[in-house]
């Protein structure tokens, strides 16, 4: 089983509703987040392009975050999910300097935190919050080894680019465009 | 116009503009521990060489302070962690991965051999002492009696330290700046060359001044040459890495770093200990105090650039 | 295993328990008039947590928009008002005192009696938006007053449906009749959908990209919907129905439009014709600095999708006074296409009807504020609130003012353009009573606050809208009101019985009179709290027109008027032609204002989820214009209108490509001055108070408010005090 995540960016238009809907359902305290919006705007008025993504942790394949980590505290789950134990979390910082996308917060009770797939949903069958939220349907969740998953089918169906792979860190967030 | 923003009000100030998660702590804590490093090591060296006699400064003074050292290390680490009352959870696992796990360990190690170097030269050092309890008589005793061993463990481990407080950095291979092996070897030969100079400073044998002065000079050169082949590899690299080096050539750290790591912590001492053989007489502590002041420095610098260097999206 | 065992306890021992049943009750959202159906989850403390969208329900299908999403802080804000307030003068100082429900609503009671007696009580006006306005409304009826308004009239849709009206006899109707999720091609003009959250309209735009439709928008600015479009047409502000009539000239001229069904269906089409002669893509071309070539293609796109095409009529169209005119001319596009009545283009909605609780007929009134617009905006389908405004304000030339106002739910002051003439207004009264949830520039001018509570904490009417297939749905509190906050229904039938009309509020309480009222419909409160949307079969099958079937629409000529005999009738152009408007002078920039997709207008600007995301609005600047001014990104500036109005507070500059070098962007609903909103105070600059140049739509009263321009201030224009 491998966990994914695609994001369609010709449907999100960067409504932030997957943010405010994580943020409701993990209860994360305020002022940090588990998953943003990015706009990128290119060219000169009127030759303009834009583009919106919603970000959170890669769950990368070769975590980072989970080899600095010195308590174990960071760890790999079922599906590839990257997880955080917070007992077991120091909160040195490690995770945090070692990731490319900057998808660690310190949470003010002291350890780490960041994404969790909403494993606590997956577990029940059901898709990540932010996932089921979306007003343009435009994140799909699944599992990537299964060729019948909605994340499998778009990432087959369409073009698509991941973010910094040159920190080698094989993310698994599709960014379909 | 290129425009790139978050547009969800991410306040997240340890990551927003850019890494803002370590401050004084582990540049400190990189500082003196890579201090005690060198003096250990050059006291293990030495000793093992057979030396103990012509260096005691190196072999056995010097090394008191590490203790105090490595102590002061251990709190500024501890100062940085976000979840104190977890500190314990380092050590219920050993994460060969982790430096900051190895390095934990590491520290667990050097921490009581500092202390048990230090305790079987006390006597040495201050003739009067005397451990009442004739149990710690006992257990010096058996430590005299391998310190050998202790020698050898000490050696290793300060070494092992040494490039840890380097290695640490470089496996947050996310900031471009850090990215780059010569991370490793640049602080090892820093904390040696650190070490040396706090010989220099104690000593009052003139022979050990000299040959650590002549170590001093060679680290610097060594350093200088580490430092020359991380821009070139850097500015060889890939946008963000050159942009990284741009921090240190037109940035922002442009001025701490040549001026007070190169210049005043390099150059300068390395040049005042050259003339110092030469027969000038220069009090020791001038080229001391630049080459420690240029040791911080210099792990400040790369610690709060690193943190300011980043990849693209 | 055992390791997955305690990784699972300890993400759960800190985050959520799974195996608390969370319990759920029906609602629909009142953060914006969407009205989406959801569901409201409690934790383990009986607390609110979450709402999530109700899957039945066509306005949201189980997604709820991100302030729908975060209305929890509505719930959660500690803001909040929380009992009712009084104002007294102390020291020579007015302040307001804490009071008793009796005491609030005796007061007000015996005021109303009092403006009753002494000039009538068509003095009182109702200025309502939302879903408590139901029941005001009942006691404003009840009392005797017709004057009840809301700002989604004269402030928004206004000169929409009077437009449609006039061309189609019926009007787009909220929701949005529009078919977007079956369309070819979608046309947008100016009508920022993806930033313009409307639920329903976002999925099914988003759906109808994933299939491959095609968007046109036109925008002077960079919207999120034109960085979706296949073409983007960067019009000149203010020159929209130049387009417009060129497009009509193109579609005519070519043959492009629906022949069968402008014949069948339309009256006008030779008038309408002659009348495009005039204007061509050439002549547009040199209007709208949009090249021919642009303009003809898009016609052939929107012609090449017909029926299923859909030229948007947009919402908040009060842009420049001739706003009926120009939505008229998006009308007969749509009618020359065919869309009207067709899939992928309008269809015909349908919704049940529910019969109100029974009460005696209602006291007929004897004065109607359109007596003193001397025959002015009879075409106006509902009550214009700045109006209601004018005649508030004593004027030689009239033996009758309004006296009494009630405020429910709107924020008049960032609402009504021209803050001078709401503040004149307001002086002139002698009651003034202000009903909201929050502390807000409004509650600050009442002598009397009511707070209300939350829709989390209350029934309110059903929820009866037109759509593709008739559905209801129920609000039901998911916890009790907090604080001494009462609903409206509470508050109109206690005050209905204080003013001695008790015979108007027959039933004991709400629930009640919802259980009577769904027992009529088939179904009961018990049901519609077990499953909160119902869906019902339309009786015909009549959601499109049926090819060749004959219709009688609902305009005089019984046709889809292309030339409008009703308009005609009152003096204006039954035809549209097209109006020059002001540009903006050397050194101003014309104020262009939006919606945020977090945010709505200014009632979100406190709620601590939302404002968590946007505490602020930006002051979009092009980068040849920042650099002109030397602005920097991130610099605050004021701004001061072509009146020397001059920003309350201070804006943050975005230097960004997305806005023409003639105009700047704000987000609506920002600067309050209310210092009791801890979160929003002096956040952001306030879009309404540099709105000081009102278009008045001729026709139907509204208010324009593109024709103001504004210039940067660098430095802080008033002494710290002030503030
Ligand atoms: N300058 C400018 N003016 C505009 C617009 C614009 O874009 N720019 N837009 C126009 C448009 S399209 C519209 S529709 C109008 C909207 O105008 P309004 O509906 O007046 O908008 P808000 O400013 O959100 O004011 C809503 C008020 O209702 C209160 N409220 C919220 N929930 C409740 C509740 O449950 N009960 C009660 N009693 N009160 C509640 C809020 O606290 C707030 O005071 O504004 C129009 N005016
Ligand atoms: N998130 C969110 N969504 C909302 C609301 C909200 O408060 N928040 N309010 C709801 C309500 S009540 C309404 S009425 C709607 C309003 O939403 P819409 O009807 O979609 O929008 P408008 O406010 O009319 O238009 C704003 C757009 O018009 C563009 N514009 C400005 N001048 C011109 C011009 O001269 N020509 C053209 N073609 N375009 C121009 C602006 O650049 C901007 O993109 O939004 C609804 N949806
Ligand atoms: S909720 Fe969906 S459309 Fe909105 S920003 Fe997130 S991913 Fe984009
Ligand atoms: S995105 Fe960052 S936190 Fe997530 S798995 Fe990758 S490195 Fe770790
Ligand atoms: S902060 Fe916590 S999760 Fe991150 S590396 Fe340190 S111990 Fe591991
Ligand atoms: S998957 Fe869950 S935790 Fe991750 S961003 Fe989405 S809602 Fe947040
Ligand atoms: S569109 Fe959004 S704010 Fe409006 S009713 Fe629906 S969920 Fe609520
Ligand atoms: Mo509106």
């Amino acid at each position: 089983m491998r966990y994914a995540m695609a994001i369609d960016t010709k449907k999100c238009v960067g409504c932030n509703d997957c943010v405010v809907a994580c943020q409701i359902e993990n209860k994360v305290p305020e002022g940090f987040c588990r998953d943003w919006v990015v706009e990128a705007v290119s060219g000169t008025y009127p030759n303009l392009e834009l583009e919106y993504r919603s970000e959170r942790c890669h769950h990368c394949a070769n975590a980072p975050c989970v080899r600095c980590c010195p308590t174990g505290s960071s760890h790999i789950v079922e599906g590839g999910i990257v997880l955080v134990d917070h007992d077991k979390c120091i909160g040195c910082g490690a995770c945090i300097a070692s990731c490319p996308y900057d998808a660690r917060y310190p949470h003010p009770d002291g350890y780490v935190d960041k994404c969790t797939f909403c494993i606590h949903k997956v577990r029940k069958g059901e898709q990540p919050a932010c996932v089921s939220v979306c007003p343009t349907n435009c994140l799909y969740f699944g599992d990537l080894d299964d060729p019948n998953s909605e994340v499998s089918k778009k990432i087959k169906e369409r073009k698509y680019k991941r973010l910094k792979t040159e920190a080698g860190t094989d993310p698994q967030l599709y960014f379909l465009i | 116009m290129e425009e790139e923003l978050i547009i969800s009000g991410r306040m997240n100030d340890r990551v927003d503009p850019t890494l803002n998660i370590w401050h004084w702590e582990i540049p400190f804590y990189l500082f003196v521990g890579g201090l005690a490093a060198g003096i250990l090591f050059f006291a293990a060296f030495y000793y093992l060489n057979g030396k103990e006699k012509d260096y005691p400064t190196a072999v056995k003074i010097a090394p008191m302070f590490t203790p105090f050292l490595l102590i002061l290390g251990l709190i500024a680490l501890f100062l940085d962690l976000n979840h104190k009352l977890y500190f314990w959870r380092l050590y219920t696992t050993i994460r060969l991965e982790s430096p900051m796990s190895w390095g934990a360990w590491t520290l667990m190690v050097v921490t009581p051999l500092s202390f048990i170097w230090s305790a079987i030269h006390l006597k040495e050092v201050f003739p009067k002492w005397d451990w009442k309890f004739e149990v710690i008589n006992k257990l010096e005793q058996f430590f005299i009696n391998h310190k050998k061993h202790l020698a050898w463990l000490m050696a290793v481990f300060a070494v092992l330290l040494g490039i840890y407080t380097g290695v640490l950095l470089r496996a947050f291979n996310a900031r471009p700046l850090w990215n780059t092996s010569i991370l490793g070897p640049l602080f090892l030969a820093s904390g040696l060359s650190a070490g040396a100079a706090v010989v220099v400073l104690l000593t009052k044998n003139e022979l050990e001044r000299k040959l650590f002065s002549k170590i001093d000079i060679i680290i610097i050169v060594a350093e200088l040459f580490f430092i020359i082949h991380m821009f070139m590899g850097l500015l060889a690299s890939t946008q963000v890495q050159i942009e990284a080096a741009q921090l240190f050539l037109d940035g922002p750290y442009t001025l701490p770093f040549w001026i007070f790591v190169v210049f005043l912590g390099m150059l300068v001492p390395a040049l005042l200990e050259f003339l110092e053989l030469r027969g000038q007489r220069i009090p020791a502590v001038i080229p001391v105090a630049l080459i420690l002041m240029g040791n911080v420095m210099l792990r400040f610098v790369i610690v709060y650039a690193g943190q300011a260097s980043r990849y693209l999206y | 295993t055992t390791f997955f065992d305690s990784t699972t306890a300890s993400i759960f021992a800190s985050q959520i328990d799974s195996t608390i049943k969370f319990s759920q009750t029906p609602t629909y959202c009142e953060v914006c008039f969407w009205k989406c159906a959801g569901w409201v989850t409690k934790n383990e403390e009986g607390e609110i947590w979450k709402v999530e969208g109700h899957k039945d329900d066509p306005h949201c299908n189980g997604r709820l928009c991100p302030r729908g999403t975060g209305g929890v802080g509505m719930y959660h804000d500690e803001d909040r008002l929380k009992k009712p307030l009084m104002r007294v003068e102390k020291d020579g100082k007015q302040t307001y005192v804490e009071v008793s429900w009796d005491e609030a609503l005796d007061f007000i009671a015996n005021k109303m009696t009092e403006i009753k007696e002494k000039y009538g009580p068509e003095s009182m006006a109702l200025f309502t938006h939302g879903s408590g306005g139901k029941f005001l409304g009942h006691l404003m009826k009840s009392y005797g007053s017709p004057h009840i308004t809301a700002p989604s009239f004269a402030q928004c849709r206004g000169p929409r449906e009077v437009a449609f009206y006039s061309t189609f006899g019926e009007g787009v109707y909220s929701p949005e009749r529009t078919d977007i999720r079956d369309t070819r091609c979608l046309v947008l003009i100016g009508s920022h959908i993806g930033e313009n959250m409307h639920n329903g309209q976002v999925q099914e735009m988003s759906e109808a990209i994933e299939k491959g439709a095609t968007i046109i928008t036109v925008d002077p600015r960079f919207s999120t919907a034109a960085s979706k479009s296949k073409h983007w047409l960067p019009i000149k502000p203010a020159t929209d129905l130049a387009l417009l009539l060129a497009w009509t000239h193109v579609i005519i001229n070519e043959g492009w439009y629906d022949k069968e069904y402008v014949e069948k269906y339309c009256f006008g089409f030779d008038q309408l014709k002659a009348h495009v002669q005039q204007y061509t893509p050439e002549w547009a071309y040199g209007v709208t600095t949009l090249e021919p070539k642009q303009i003809i293609e898009t016609a052939r796109e929107m012609a090449k999708a017909a029926p299923a095409v859909i030229v948007h009529p947009g919402r908040h169209v009060t842009w420049y006074g001739d706003d009926t005119q120009r939505l008229r001319a998006v009308a007969i596009l749509n009618a020359l296409l065919g869309s009207w009545g067709r899939r992928g283009g309008f269809y015909f909605p349908d919704k049940i009807s529910i019969p109100s609780y029974p009460h005696p007929e209602y006291p007929k009134a004897t004065k109607s504020y359109l007596d003193a617009m001397k025959g002015k905006y009879n075409l106006a389908s509902e009550v214009i609130s700045n109006g209601l405004c004018e005649v508030t304000v004593p004027s030689p030339e009239r033996d009758w003012n309004i006296k009494g106002w009630i405020v429910n739910g709107t924020n008049l002051i960032h609402t009504l353009p021209d803050q001078k003439k709401t503040m004149e207004a307001i002086q002139s009264l002698e009651l003034m009573v202000a009903i909201d949830t929050m502390p807000m520039e409004i509650t600050g001018y009442a002598d009397v606050v009511l707070p209300e509570c939350t829709y989390l904490e209350r029934y309110d009417a059903i929820r009866n809208s037109p759509h593709r297939d008739p559905v209801i749905c129920l609000r039901m509190p998911a916890v009790e009101p907090k604080y001494d906050s009462k609903p409206d229904w509470w508050i109109a039938k206690e005050l209905g019985e204080k003013l001695g009309l008790k015979e108007y509020f027959q039933y004991k309480d709400i629930e009640e009179m919802l259980d009577w009222q769904l027992k009529k419909v088939g179904s009961s409160l018990k049901e519609m709290q077990k499953i909160g949307v119902k869906t019902f079969k339309r009786k015909f099958d009549d959601l499109y027109l049926i090819d060749g079937q004959d219709f009688e629409f609902n305009t005089s000529t019984g046709k889809i008027e292309l030339y409008s005999t009703e308009l005609a009738a009152e003096g204006f152009d039954p035809l549209p032609s097209f109006t020059e408007h002001k540009q903006p002078p050397a050194g101003f920039y014309r104020l262009n204002y939006g919606r945020a997709p977090v945010h709505t207008f200014s009632r979100t600007a406190n709620n601590p989820n939302l404002s968590a995301i946007m505490k602020e609005n930006d002051l979009w600047v092009n980068p040849k214009v920042a650099k002109q001014w030397g602005l920097k990104n991130g610099q605050y500036v004021w701004l001061k209108n072509q009146d020397d109005i001059v920003s309350t507070f201070s804006i943050k500059v975005r230097v960004t490509e997305r806005i023409r070098w003639d105009s700047v962007y704000m987000v609506h609903g920002f600067g309050h001055s209310e210092k009791n909103l801890s979160r929003a105070f002096g956040k952001g600059a306030s879009d309404t108070e540099l709105i000081s140049n009102v278009k008045v739509d001729p026709i139907m009263g509204g208010t324009g408010m593109r024709e103001n321009f504004v210039t940067f201030l660098t430095e802080d224009p008033k002494p710290k005090e002030e503030v």
